[in-house]
């Protein structure tokens, strides 16, 4: 690497990819989410946590661009260096940016993958939609992909229906991945799964995050996989954030008598 | 020779919010420095919050005041207040923490757990599982489990996988949380040997051994930590040899 590149690379990272301020919507008092702020640097995971209903989905509809917030700033520097403010940008923009850069891993496959066409075409889109034409080379993505998410290549034309739930889910990290994000979103990626087929999810997420330098978002509220996959959690609770640190430091020693609680609720099996 | 890390008025204290609010005030006023090469070991009996203050110097618990400052990349950073991303980094690159436990996470094999220290600092994957394996063979772990994800290994197999993960790599300042404990005397012995390489290597040690033997064979310092010193006795360390 050349002195130049390194150079770029710590610019990079100790740049934040992502700036949120003051982010608010509400449906009631304390139904939504209210004065959220961070920043997120590239190859960062953030998790959230809290319980159903403090507000975690609504925040995450918020900084993916699903939904405008009452108040408050959602930015992102994209990759020629230039802040995004994502709701003031163009629509054409916000779609491009969501197709492109980042990437949403929904909790029910159903919801983020096309069920009616064959995995490599689900594979195959974001090339599209990119402008990818060839099809020799959306092929051999489709297949690289597959195998990168342990998905035997031969079922490159089956359709997602004839899997099952775990490869499902997997086919739709692979959707994501293959036009090399650098910022992911995710909403209880593992939720539905049996215990045995999680545990190969989050070593493969493990893994994809830290080979791609991914900043990701993740909202869980399975305090094991927030330890296993975050660098920081933010604590949720009635639409606040009431704690926010790093992971091990708010499981193994929380301040907020709400985080106390949440911890100490776990079952140990 | 260099300070390393200088603790100056440390205090943890807990509330218990779900037990009535109880307040434990368990470090108050701790200041101490460790040099490199040197081996300071926490002395005390059970419950004087020596792993607490492992724990605290990590990052694992949150300091309630003063200050944790370390020598990181050639910079002084101060661990108390500084931002998640600035400790992960501390972590990776300086601090290193070793425990009895091991924290298994499922499917990852042995060699790949021993091994991640050194790739999440760049090393070259034949580089990195050298070292493991030679680490292991030390250890006494049989060559037939490398391959196997720890979670059903005896205590005593996962403590020493931990172990070698703990020595993968250099760290100028390395935490020992009883890495000696229940071991048997042919891995005590490596163990201590794996210690006293890092001691000549350079690194500023911390650490808690309450078996004797371990204990005077690596201890340069030590640091009292019985709850009926003063806050300023405390501050006094006893020179050994």
């Amino acid at each position: 690497m050349s002195a130049a590149e390194k150079l770029q690379l710590h610019t990079d990272t100790a740049q934040p990819l992502f700036s949120v301020r003051d982010l608010t919507r509400l449906y009631g008092p304390e139904k939504g989410c209210q004065g959220v702020s961070f920043d997120l640097y590239p190859g960062e995971v953030l998790g959230i946590v809290g319980e159903s209903g403090s507000g975690k989905s609504t925040l995450l509809s918020l900084l993916s661009g699903r939904c405008p917030p009452d108040r408050g700033t959602v930015s992102y520097r994209d990759t020629t260096g230039n802040w995004v403010d994502l709701y003031s940008a163009s629509e054409a923009q916000r779609r491009t940016l969501l197709r492109t850069e980042w990437g949403f891993v929904e909790q029910s496959p159903r919801d983020g993958l096309r069920m009616g066409v064959s995995a490599g075409a689900n594979i195959g889109e974001r090339l599209m939609a990119q402008g990818v034409r060839h099809y020799g080379e959306l092929r051999a993505a489709g297949i690289d992909w597959l195998q990168q998410v342990e998905i035997d290549p031969l079922r490159i034309d089956d359709l997602p229906r004839t899997f099952s739930g775990g490869m499902q889910q997997r086919l739709q990290i692979a959707r994501n991945l293959v036009s090399s994000p650098r910022l992911i979103f995710m909403d209880e990626p593992t939720g539905g799964l049996d215990v045995s087929v999680q545990a190969r999810l989050l070593d493969l997420l493990r893994g994809l995050v830290r080979e791609l330098d991914l900043a990701v978002v993740i909202v869980t509220h399975d305090l094991a996989v927030a330890r296993l996959l975050a660098d920081r959690l933010m604590v949720m609770r009635r639409s606040h954030v009431v704690e926010a640190g790093l992971t091990d430091q708010i499981l193994d020693d929380p301040q907020h008598p709400y985080s106390q609680l949440l911890v100490s609720s776990v079952l140990q099996p | 020779m260099n300070t390393l890390i200088e603790v100056s008025g440390l205090s943890k204290t807990f509330t218990l919010h779900q037990q009535h609010g109880v307040v434990l005030n368990v470090l108050s006023g701790l200041s101490f420095s460790v040099r490199a090469g040197e081996c300071l070991v926490l002395h005390g009996q059970s419950g004087a919050g020596k792993s607490t203050l492992l724990r605290t110097l990590y990052g694992n618990y949150l300091a309630a005041g003063g200050s944790i400052r370390v020598l990181h990349n050639g910079a002084w950073v101060d661990l108390v207040g500084a931002e998640p991303r600035q400790v992960l980094a501390v972590r990776r690159q300086t601090l290193g923490y070793v425990s009895q436990f091991l924290r298994v996470i499922p499917r990852v094999s042995t060699l790949d757990v021993v091994m991640e220290p050194a790739l999440a600092r760049g090393w070259s994957k034949s580089d990195a599982e050298a070292r493991a394996k030679s680490l292991l063979s030390r250890l006494n772990i049989p060559q037939a489990l490398w391959q196997l994800a720890p979670g059903t290994f005896s205590g005593g197999e996962q403590q020493r996988v931990n172990i070698a993960r703990g020595f993968m790599v250099a760290w100028p300042l390395m935490l020992l949380d009883e890495p000696t404990a229940s071991l048997d005397d042919a891995n005590r012995q490596v163990v201590l040997e794996l210690i006293a390489e890092a001691k000549a290597a350079g690194s500023a040690l911390i650490g808690i051994f309450h078996d004797r033997a371990a204990r005077e064979a690596v201890a340069d310092r030590y640091l009292d930590m019985s709850q009926d010193m003063s806050a300023a006795a405390q501050q006094e360390y006893v020179y050994v040899g």
